[in-house]
């Protein structure tokens, strides 16, 4: 059984990450993909990185992916994010939830992207066309804000 | 060839002044008899603590290796004498109960400069430039010389060593020697003690990440600093750096997990401080 949560330097072969969640039992599969867009609040976007501090990031994902389990029943569930430079169209996150039925897949995969988008210590530093750049929430928010509360408006 | 150290932590005292048996206050989480023990304990092959007969039985003194005064009402020289005839062959390094402030730093010089062809080796007392006899080393040759002090009258160990062959060191920490003898004595102790563990430093080590990390000019560092919490921490780093995050917009990791701003720093911790995420 692979690792729940992993980053990678190179891109995610999600075939490989959706069979690893293979299972007999399991009637329902359900994924999201992150992909790279190519703009943001404006800017045109011409590429990106991401960085991690990778000890919590791994730790911290494995709590969230064993709380959908726990929540939501299901019965495997994975991640898996890019970090380093990644061109506009490629995939940043995968997350994958294969279980008895698609009710609980959907809401684990919804859970598990919303909490890692939350909570983990990663972050995305944007190359912008016309040659600024930017941490996102650190240098393009107008309003500073703790973590204690979600965010209410989409940043990417 | 100097005589192999044993250790002697004079607890056989009433303690009249204090109004309270001195070797059980606390200093630094534990009674005064036991820190001097554990000052003593890696410094000399055994440890003993000087009792008068009738304390023999008192909880707090039952548990280390006793040696009985031989000789009623004359206070710490009784302690001493005690235990040079009781092992002969052996140096005694003595110390008094009394000592909170004392440190191994202050025990490890005094060991360093021990003068075995001499009777006694001590410090001079910061305040008068006296022998302190009660943060000392004993050699075996003292013992007769005690002895014959005591026959004649003597009972002061600090008159004992200014009229002898002893060998006087400076003290290097000036408070280290301070005896606690009364209520305020031990409260200003305790209050000195408070304000160097506020001044102590610890060594951790800091991993910057994404606009930190840029702003720090710098992954990671290792220091040592006197920030006590990472609230404090975050804070002697902006004034180094030119961090435009405030502590408010950060979350901090603490041993590679998520901790708490007002968490206390040990030596050795690995801290990060997190910008706003962005992942996903």
């Amino acid at each position: 059984m692979s690792a729940p949560f992993s980053f990678s330097r190179t891109p995610l072969d999600v075939s490989a990450l959706r069979s690893a969640l293979a299972d007999p039992a399991c009637g329902g599969y359900a994924a999201f993909e992150g992909w790279v867009r190519d703009h943001n609040e404006g800017q045109r976007v011409r590429h990106l990185e991401y960085e991690a501090y990778e000890a919590l990031a791994v730790r911290e994902a494995e709590r969230i992916i064993a709380e959908a389990g726990a929540r939501f029943g299901v019965a495997h569930a994975a991640c898996a994010h890019r970090v380093g430079d990644l061109q506009v169209g490629e995939l940043a996150v995968w997350v994958g939830v294969s279980a008895a039925h698609r009710d609980e897949a959907f809401r684990a995969c919804r859970y598990i992207i919303d909490e890692i988008k939350h909570r983990l210590p990663i972050w995305k530093k944007e190359h912008y066309v016309g040659g600024d750049s930017g941490w996102v929430n650190c240098e393009r928010c107008a309003v500073p804000s703790a973590h204690e509360h979600r965010h209410e408006h989409e940043h990417s | 060839m100097s005589a192999p150290l044993y250790g002697l932590v004079l607890a056989g005292g009433r303690s009249t002044r204090m109004g309270a048996d001195k070797a059980a206050l606390s200093v630094a989480g534990r009674t005064q008899l036991e820190q001097a023990m554990a000052l003593l304990a890696p410094r000399v092959a055994r440890a003993f603590v000087s009792v008068r007969a009738d304390q023999r039985a008192e909880p707090l003194r039952a548990a280390f290796e006793q040696i009985e005064d031989s000789r009623e009402n004359l206070g710490p020289i009784a302690g001493i004498l005690a235990a040079l005839e009781r092992h002969p062959e052996h140096a005694w390094l003595v110390l008094a109960c009394d000592l909170p402030l004392l440190d191994g730093a202050t025990l490890d010089r005094l060991v360093r400069s021990r003068a075995p062809t001499r009777l006694a080796t001590a410090f001079r007392s910061s305040h008068d430039r006296l022998p302190e006899p009660l943060c000392a080393v004993y050699e075996p040759a003292s013992g007769a010389a005690l002895a014959a002090y005591v026959a004649a009258g003597g009972n002061c160990p600090r008159k004992f060593l200014m009229s002898a062959d002893v060998e006087l060191l400076d003290e290097p920490n000036p408070r280290a020697l301070d005896n606690a003898n009364t209520p305020e004595e031990y409260a200003s102790a305790m209050s000195a003690l408070a304000d160097s563990a506020a001044a102590a430093t610890r060594r951790v080590t800091v991993q910057y990440f994404a606009l930190l990390r840029e702003q720090a000019g710098r992954g990671g560092e290792t220091l040592e600093t006197r920030a006590r919490t990472p609230r404090e921490l975050y804070g002697e780093l902006a004034r180094r750096y030119p961090f435009s995050l405030d502590a408010a917009q950060l979350r901090v990791a603490i041993n590679s997990e998520f901790g708490d701003w007002s968490a206390t720093l040990r030596d050795g911790d690995a801290v990060v401080f997190i910008p706003p995420v962005a992942g996903g």
